[in-house]
């Protein structure tokens, strides 16, 4: 069994594997959907700008319910984040690769939030008042509340991976026993995969990437909110 | 007498390694079952704070499974690439 992803072509030390080919073709994908829906806009809207009008008013109001009014701005990239994330992580149902299996796409968007949640602590602060509000409410707290911070990204990062990886082991075990188990009766046909997953696909495929999606941006929105907030600690 | 090859034995050993590590789930799941029955009360409390209180639970749910995630990352490590062999 191959846990890795596959590697597509190499062009000399550079590896391109299924999670950046796939990363690009949802990508690709997103910007379609987007370009369709305001390519001709209306008053009352049908099709995709009906969905996309949907899609933004709940992000707003997600963002808005997490980050209060003031910081409204992060709903963009709170907004790509959700649709990236979500429909990567739903790969499995089509029985490829999730995108987010991989460490080398989970550590960078923890990276990007290590950053949004710091820089904007900066910005907000300024560099003496955000150290300030670092070692608060005690001034021994401050390695303590450097630690977690440092903690943070690698527990987002391996969250997300832990999660849709361990689902992706888990369904490949099912579906090879599920195997197994037909041709030990003499069939050559795996009839035993017709129905039996569902339960399984249904949890790992389509409700475990919608709550760490769900999970990622809320947590990033939450410490985001939390550092730039004026109340100490 | 046929004796145990090393490889053997290393490998017998990292699959009782890798049970024990799933150990670290007890722990996950009392702390996921007491958050949701915490919500749960909460909830047939103060019915009409049902959403935000789910909301709440699943990021507390999130952040308490990250220590079962952790555990299992180590076994799936000990079984399919084990670093010992």
């Amino acid at each position: 069994m191959q846990l890795g992803p596959r590697v597509i072509f190499s062009v000399g030390n550079v590896y391109v594997t299924e999670t950046v080919c796939f990363a690009f073709i949802i990508s690709l994908l997103i910007l379609l959907f987007c370009w369709r829906s305001v390519r001709n806009l209306q008053t009352v809207p049908h099709g995709c700008q009906a969905v996309a009008e949907w899609l933004v008013d709940l992000i707003y109001n997600w963002t808005e319910g997490a980050m209060g009014k003031e910081n409204l701005k992060f709903a963009p990239y709170i907004g790509t984040l959700a649709c990236f994330l979500g429909l990567g992580s739903m790969l499995g149902l089509l029985d490829l690769r999730p995108i987010t299996a991989d460490l080398n796409t989970t550590v960078p968007l923890a990276l990007v939030t290590f950053i949004l949640i710091h820089g904007n602590g900066n910005r907000v602060h300024g560099a003496g008042g955000y150290a300030k509000k670092l070692g608060s409410p005690y001034a021994f707290m401050f390695p303590l509340n450097c630690i977690s911070d440092a903690v943070f990204p690698v527990t987002l990062a391996c969250r997300l991976f832990g999660n849709i990886f361990a689902g992706m082991v888990v369904m490949s075990l099912t579906y090879n026993g599920l195997a197994n188990l037909s041709a030990k009766l003499g069939s050559s046909i795996p009839f035993f995969q017709i129905f039996i997953p569902l339960p399984l696909n249904f949890f790992f495929d389509m409700f475990e990437p919608i709550l760490q999606t769900f999970v990622f941006c809320m947590l990033t929105m939450v410490f985001t909110a939390n550092a730039m907030s004026g109340d100490e600690g | 007498m046929a004796l145990v090859t090393a490889k053997a034995f290393i490998s017998a050993m990292s699959a009782i390694g890798a049970g024990i590590a799933m150990v670290a789930m007890i722990g996950v799941g009392i702390g996921i079952g007491y958050n949701s029955g915490k919500t749960v009360e909460a909830t047939a409390r103060q019915p009409e704070a049902g959403g935000s209180l789910l909301k709440t639970m699943l990021v507390g749910v999130a952040l308490t499974e990250t220590a079962g995630i952790f555990a299992l990352i180590i076994s799936i490590i000990l079984l399919f690439a084990n670093p010992f062999l």
